[in-house]
């Protein structure tokens, strides 16, 4: 074993430098990048605020159930919301562009067969 | 023995026959190190959902946050919270990304592009180390439950205890290796969840159902009024305990994604969209269960005695759950309450078990594949001599845990995770993060992010005040060390707020100091195969 595990076939360079996987990064990093700073942003605003915002917090909204209990509850409701819209963005953008360029991948590997060359994956 | 320690002793045993059915079922299928490491890879999306779930809902979960709330009231919130939100973090930038690139440890993923043997022998010492912590928080909370349901108070038996639990997570491992511990950790999620909606109903019908009315009478029968109910009641006396509780949410919400039980988890599907989806089932049964810890909590603080000599309070907590479920059952010396306090210790029992099978079999894996097969052996190595070694470190690593988990038994079971936590957001996180996303990464980055995240974490736990010189209002010795001792110079018992960015700046300042080109160039084939995974491991037949 090299000391390096990576297997350097030509394809992944290949793969890499095509449009598809330019595309297909973007559309990656455009979704998770800004909904991770969003997602921190708003949970530390919840920890901040439950130290330093204590008349806020405090409010009762219902009964015995103030703006504290609420803002929690909140926290679990955009978590389910974010990882819902994180998957269908997968689903409906992300995948199939990646299914194409492992498809292309497999598809050089089985050229390289043909030509009775050891697969190098 | 009295009737009730009879059954709950029934129970437990009746969970400990079922774990070690399922394991030998699982052994007969076990060849080889895909099955033994990652279960074949052939678990579906919601199988792995249910046992990741199995895994993560630990001791201090079930335990820890509702006798958190059922003390402190609202500030116990935090931990739900940040444990929930955190699985964004896996979900968004790691589970995926992972599973591609990686095959069965933690460091698989750094050593695709990086110098194996530095990375490796690196991340396979800080997979121990969060393990460790991680285990002895669980056998301690094991020590304590049992000792107290079954009614032994000697120091001799709760030893032996812990023992016992320490021999059946190596009999898991060595046996039914990934396979039978994912299953062991399905049961009890189904088990923990049963159980608690169970108990939920019972505590919520007691107010008919008004949420209010439970928080109302938790307030009035603590005695703390409506400051039970709002933030700040443990940490918001002065600026130091408002930082500790910053330190702390900061470390929850980034340690899940750097937890190494949690990430070889992934490796257990078939792809990368599996892994998604086993997360998003994580998200939603852990989310299901932590807003009932809302009410298990309150729901103790409003029912039982949880005033200072009670039995809440003098567990640390720790017994809230279970108290409460013999409260709703009809209370103490009723037949239903019996019956409900033996069934949610003997889940609480099987919470334990399934989580340290899960922490014992990352740590053997990281010793056997990382450190044995390819830093000692180079490679070299035949799978069945890796498996071997794998099971002999479950052993040792079993061994460890027995021996430092008996003088460990006054330690506090969410202290103990909340650090494993930090260090797990120190030490892999940086590097996990770094790797996946940042080309100039390199060996050195990677090596000094792991040893400079671990260390300073760790010196910080040494020089809080929870090691030395903590003393409550009455003079009584808080820390883990005698009164005389004090070293302590860190303010803050949670290091997360320093070490973290430390981790990260260490990642970044070895990237920079380092001349290597190789694993920059490497990066693109890395990408390429996290994003589409093009070459990734793919499934074993049976």
């Amino acid at each position: 074993m090299s000391v390096h595990q990576r297997s350097q076939h030509p394809i992944y360079q290949e793969l890499h430098d095509s449009p598809d996987f330019s595309e297909l990064r973007r559309r990656y990093r455009s979704f998770v990048v800004p909904w991770t700073v969003a997602f921190l942003v708003w949970y530390l605003l919840y920890v901040c605020m439950s130290n330093w915002a204590g008349g806020f917090m405090n409010t009762k909204l219902v009964g015995h159930v103030n703006v504290a209990l609420v803002f929690g509850l909140l926290q679990f409701l955009s978590t389910f919301m974010i990882a819902w819209l994180y998957a269908r963005h997968m689903n409906r953008n992300v995948d199939p562009l990646a299914r194409d360029l492992e498809a292309r991948y497999e598809a050089a590997l089985r050229g390289d067969a043909v030509k009775g060359e050891e697969p190098r994956a | 023995m009295n009737g009730t320690e009879l059954l709950t002793a029934c129970l437990f045993v009746g969970v400990v026959l079922i774990t070690v059915g399922i394991t030998f079922w699982a052994s007969r299928q076990t060849t080889g190190t895909a099955n033994f490491y990652a279960g074949g890879r052939q678990f579906s999306g919601f199988q792995n959902g249910m046992a990741v779930s199995g895994d993560y809902m630990s001791a201090a979960s079930f335990l820890g946050i509702s006798g958190l709330i059922a003390l402190n009231g609202y500030d116990g919130f935090l931990y739900s919270i940040g444990f929930l939100v955190a699985w964004l973090v896996a979900l968004l930038l790691v589970a995926e990304l992972l599973r591609n690139s990686g095959r069965y440890t933690m460091a698989d993923q750094l050593a695709y592009r990086m110098k194996q043997r530095p990375v490796r022998t690196a991340a396979a010492t800080s997979t121990v180390v969060v393990s460790i912590f991680y285990l002895l928080a669980q056998m301690v909370g094991a020590g304590a439950l049992v000792t107290l349901l079954l009614g032994v108070e000697s120091e001799l038996m709760k030893a032996l205890v812990i023992v016992g639990v320490g021999l059946l997570m190596i009999f898991y491992v060595t046996v039914g290796g990934m396979k039978g511990t994912t299953w062991v950790q399905i049961v009890k999620a189904v088990l923990l969840m049963a159980g608690t909606i169970l108990i939920t109903f019972l505590v919520l019908a007691k107010f008919d159902f008004n949420f209010s009315e439970l928080l109302g009478a938790a307030s009035d029968n603590t005695g703390k009024g409506e400051a039970f109910l709002q933030p700040g009641l443990k940490y918001g006396v002065d600026l130091t305990s408002q930082m500790d509780f910053i330190s702390l949410g900061i470390a929850l919400v980034l340690g899940t994604a750097g937890l190494p039980h949690i990430l070889i988890r992934f490796y257990t599907v078939p792809t990368a969209k599996a892994a998604r989806t086993s997360v998003m089932w994580a998200i939603g049964l852990i989310g299901a269960f932590y807003l009932m810890t809302l009410a298990l909590g309150f729901g103790a603080a409003a029912l039982l005695d949880t005033g200072k000599g009670s039995k809440v309070a003098e567990s640390g907590g720790n017994l809230a759950s279970p108290l409460l479920a013999e409260a709703v059952g009809g209370g103490h010396g009723s037949a239903g309450g019996a019956v409900l306090l033996a069934l949610i210790s003997a889940v609480a029992f099987a919470t334990i078990l399934a989580v340290v099978a899960g922490l014992t079999l990352t740590s053997a894996s990281s010793v056997a594949h990382d450190l044995y097969a390819n830093v000692f052996k180079k490679g070299t190595a035949t799978e069945a001599q890796e498996v071997r070694v794998a099971k002999i470190s479950a052993f040792v690593i079993g061994g460890v845990a027995i021996v430092l988990a008996i003088p460990a038994q006054k330690l506090n079971i969410a202290f103990l995770v909340a650090l494993a936590f930090a260090v797990a957001a120190s030490a892999n996180l940086p590097s996990l993060i770094y790797n996946l996303f940042w080309r100039r990464f390199n060996t050195q980055g990677a090596t000094w992010a792991i040893y400079g995240g671990l260390i300073s974490c760790l010196v910080l736990v040494a020089s809080s005040p929870v090691v030395s010189g903590k003393v409550d209002a009455d003079g009584k010795n808080l820390a883990l060390l005698p009164k005389s001792i004090d070293f302590s110079w860190f303010p803050l018992d949670n290091p997360g707020i320093v070490s973290i960015p430390l981790g990260f700046f260490f990642g970044w300042l070895g990237t920079v100091l380092s001349k290597e080109k190789e694993s920059e160039e490497a990066y693109d084939e890395l990408e390429v195969r996290a994003l589409t995974g093009s070459g990734a491991e793919q499934a074993v037949a049976d």
